[in-house]
């Protein structure tokens, strides 16, 4: 498969684009609710669009309503909303949440796909238990009760977690922490009795929570997957998760890169040009090269993701990391090239540098998964 | 280039599967091996010797089957294959670590541009030569006041009537002496600087022409100088317009950025830490080290694939490949730089038998010409930030 987007790809990323920039725009989406102080983070109208352009549901299968779309497809939305900082669901959703749904059974995914699929349903992921990213570090206990299980532990900064309707959650069945065997995955409505929540407001606006869970009673139906088995969804999870936030950087970055290109070419100073200074141009040359390079991992990730390839968690792995450094390095040089202006909470590239910073996050930064290049490669 | 219509999946299958059956009877298993020496890489020309039977027999192989230059037409000595299949053979010649049958400046430099700016009679003479490996070539571009500015350059043909007698010199001409041709960029207009540079190909055994080998810091001594004494050249062997060379100079250089690039791809080595395992268990920052450049690496082998797609279907910029060499290079500066500590004092012996006669350093200070070579970094910074970003001039 060559690696460029084909005819249809190429129209979706130009409807995302679109979209993005109007309705999604940063004006309108981010300064908006943050200036609100919206307990969301995100406008709930803008994901019922998303559900009518079919974003919401692009990887839910046809049988259940959505589009049946791939990582490639997913990356493509992604990269247009992070090029736009648009707020919203869908990687926690759309991406991560429709992939554990789709291992579920036919009453799980009748409860939560078709309101996914509509743009009104919001699921939060609520894996991680530390503050940086280890998945199979899990202490959480879901102990047999009647028919069903009973969920004790705590999960931090649970991504939409605020907003969500349910969380699909990772505990332990068996076995100890950092053991990938003993684990289950969970549909669990927020509404569930012992569930409590206390929302946080992060450094880019977007809203995570901090989850208890003391006695969360659910039944057997809410079980994703095999009990015990759960590291088989989880993986699906993390590499849909770890390719559409890579997808996302690279958009962060790439728009980053973009505004601050314009604006070498119209701030002057000692009488020219600030983008006709070599020691900026060289800068922004290397900066383009990373973006262009990152770009090419991410979606070599996903088409390997689409492929079932053998290697695909390897790339997904280079592809975090990679989009991860150049976006960093992107906004980084955004503010820097800006001058004082890059400081001020007019100028957008802030705004960048803030997301910039969440996303590096999610799922693993770039030491994380370097890291598992490495053990991947066998050293 | 394309001569085969875009398929059907089924009919790539079916074409994969007739390539390795292919390349299992014809690739000998010692032309899978890694290169070890020089030597090893076949550059053809006529005074090449064989280094093994099989290097001869796998060469002959492609040479008749067009697979020397595989998305060349048929008519020109290629295989006439379209994107896909040259995709297609590329990998699974990869898959078997397949030696390239044929290395040479005529398939990926000077064959690019006769390709495009060649009159029909020059593809099938020029071209021909070069997929059958039967003349070696060298590239006259640089001189000793031209380098990174290289419309300075001075090389003088004097028009006499059907013939241009040339006059000047070039420096660090790669394997000058080697070569039976070379393809040099001649001032034909000393009024004009861009439009007064003619694209000219002649005999390297022409009289009045001499090299003189120059030492590097790696103590091998590959390129030149190239001094040309009144050397006759005849005027059909010009390519491209009068004067207008320098648009065949800038396409080929394209071809060379690209193929230089190819370095970062890290041949066999797909991952440095897999191939210094104990090194990088025995130090946990050298292991650090390894896994950011393997991210690196894994990521610029997808840029590589992704810009040979990209060009393929017209989508790519004219000036990425400027951006494909500076990545490329630098990040081949990098993996030396590594694999020298890996080797610890090892790596520092220069002559000694076990070090294979100083291998790896000499390997080493190599890679320092690949940012300088073909236009330097500096220069591939400068030609991004104009032609692709547009930044203003001064
Ligand atoms: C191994 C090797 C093989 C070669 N093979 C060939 C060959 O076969 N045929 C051939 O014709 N040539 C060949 N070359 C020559 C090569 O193309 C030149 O060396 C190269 O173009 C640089 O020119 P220069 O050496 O004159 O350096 P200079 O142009 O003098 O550059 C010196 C330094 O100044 C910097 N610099 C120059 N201009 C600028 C600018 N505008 N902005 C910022 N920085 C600048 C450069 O980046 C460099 O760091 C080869 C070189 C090497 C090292």
């Amino acid at each position: 498969m060559p690696l460029i987007l084909d005819d249809d790809q190429t129209m979706l990323r130009d409807t995302a684009h679109e979209f993005m920039m109007g309705e999604g725009s940063i004006a309108k989406q981010l300064r908006h609710w943050r200036d609100m102080q919206c307990k969301d983070g995100f406008g709930h109208d803008l994901w019922r669009q998303f559900g009518e352009m079919g974003f919401a549901g692009m990887l839910a299968s046809e049988a259940d309503g959505g589009l049946g779309m791939g990582a490639v497809e997913a990356g493509v939305v992604m990269e247009e909303i992070g090029r736009n900082l648009t707020p919203s669901p869908f990687l926690s959703t759309a991406i991560v949440g429709v992939t554990a749904l789709a291992a579920a059974d036919d009453d799980a995914r009748a409860r939560w796909l078709p309101g996914i699929v509509e743009g009104r349903t919001i699921l939060g992921i609520a894996i991680d238990e530390g503050a940086r990213h280890d998945p199979s570090n899990i202490a959480m206990t879901a102990t047999k009760s009647g028919n069903g299980f009973k969920l004790d532990g705590r999960k931090r900064a649970v991504l939409q977690g605020a907003s969500a309707d349910a969380l699909i959650v990772v505990a332990r069945t068996s076995g100890a922490a950092g053991d990938t065997q003993g684990l289950t995955v969970f549909a669990v409505p927020t509404d569930a009795a012992g569930l409590s929540r206390d929302a946080v407001r992060l450094v880019d606006s977007s809203m995570a929570a901090h989850c208890d869970f003391d006695g969360v009673e659910v039944d057997g139906g809410s079980v994703i997957g095999d009990v015990d088995n759960g590291w088989a969804v989880v993986s699906k999870m993390l590499a849909a998760g770890r390719a559409g936030a890579a997808s996302e950087a690279v958009g962060v970055g790439g728009g980053a890169m973009d505004i601050t290109f314009e604006y070498l070419k119209g701030r002057k100073q000692f009488g020219r040009h600030i983008g006709s200074f070599q020691a900026l141009q060289h800068r922004a040359a290397h900066l383009y090269s990373e973006i262009e390079i990152a770009r090419a991992a991410v979606l070599k990730a996903c088409q390997l993701i689409d492929e079932n390839a053998d290697n695909a968690e390897l790339m997904v792995s280079v592809a975090k990391a990679k989009a991860g450094d150049a976006a960093n390095l992107a906004v980084r040089e955004g503010v820097q090239m800006h001058g004082g202006v890059g400081m001020t909470d007019e100028y957008d590239i802030g705004l960048y540098m803030k997301r910039d910073r969440a996303l590096a996050e999610y799922f693993g930064d770039g030491r994380y998964h370097a890291n598992r290049v490495a053990e991947l490669l066998g050293y | 280039m394309a001569e085969a219509a875009p398929n059907p999946a089924g009919d790539l299958d079916a074409f994969r599967a007739e390539t390795r059956e292919w390349l299992d009877a014809n690739c000998p298993p010692e032309m899978r091996l890694p290169v070890q020496d020089e030597d090893d890489v076949c550059w053809g020309g006529r005074d090449w010797s064989f280094k093994s039977p099989a290097q001869k027999s796998w060469f002959d192989a492609c040479v008749a089957k067009g697979y020397t230059v595989p998305d060349w037409p048929k008519a020109y000595g290629g295989a006439g294959l379209d994107a896909a299949r040259t995709k297609i053979l590329k990998q699974e010649m990869a898959r078997i670590h397949a030696r390239p049958p044929l290395s040479s400046f005529g398939i990926w430099m000077l064959g690019p541009a006769l390709l495009h700016f060649g009159t029909e009679e020059q593809k099938v003479h020029y071209l021909g030569e070069i997929a059958r490996g039967e003349i070696r070539w060298c590239q006259g571009y640089s001189e000793p006041g031209a380098g990174s500015d290289l419309v300075s350059l001075q090389t003088f043909g004097r028009d006499e009537g059907d013939h241009w007698v040339v006059n000047g010199q070039k420096v660090w001409t790669s394997y000058a002496d080697k070569a039976d041709w070379i393809f040099c960029l001649v001032r034909t207009d000393k009024d004009d600087k861009y439009r007064g540079i003619s694209f000219l190909l002649f005999d390297m055994a022409s009289e009045g022409v001499s090299t003189k080998p120059i030492k590097l810091i790696s103590g091998n001594s590959p390129f030149c100088e190239t001094f040309f004494d009144d050397v006759k050249v005849p005027k059909d062997q010009i390519v491209g317009e009068l004067n207008r060379g320098w648009d065949v100079a800038k396409y080929l250089l394209g071809h060379e950025r690209e193929m230089i690039s190819g370095g970062g791809l890290g041949g066999a080595m797909v991952s440095i830490g897999a191939a210094f395992k104990a090194e990088a268990k025995a130090d946990p920052i050298l292991r650090t080290d390894f896994a950011r450049f393997d991210v690196d690496t894994l990521a610029f082998r997808a840029m590589a694939e992704r810009f040979v797609d990209q060009m393929k279907s017209g989508q790519g910029h004219p000036a990425q490949p400027n951006m494909m060499k500076y990545a490329g290079t630098e990040l081949n500066k990098r993996r030396h730089e590594l694999v020298m500590t890996a080797g610890g004092s090892d790596a520092l012996e220069w002559d000694s038998a076990a070090s294979d006669e100083g291998k790896r350093p000499r390997g080493w200070l190599r890679t320092k010409a690949n940012s300088i070579e073909g236009g330097t970094s500096e220069v591939m910074l400068n030609v991004i930030a104009k032609r692709i970003l547009e930044l203003p001039d001064a």
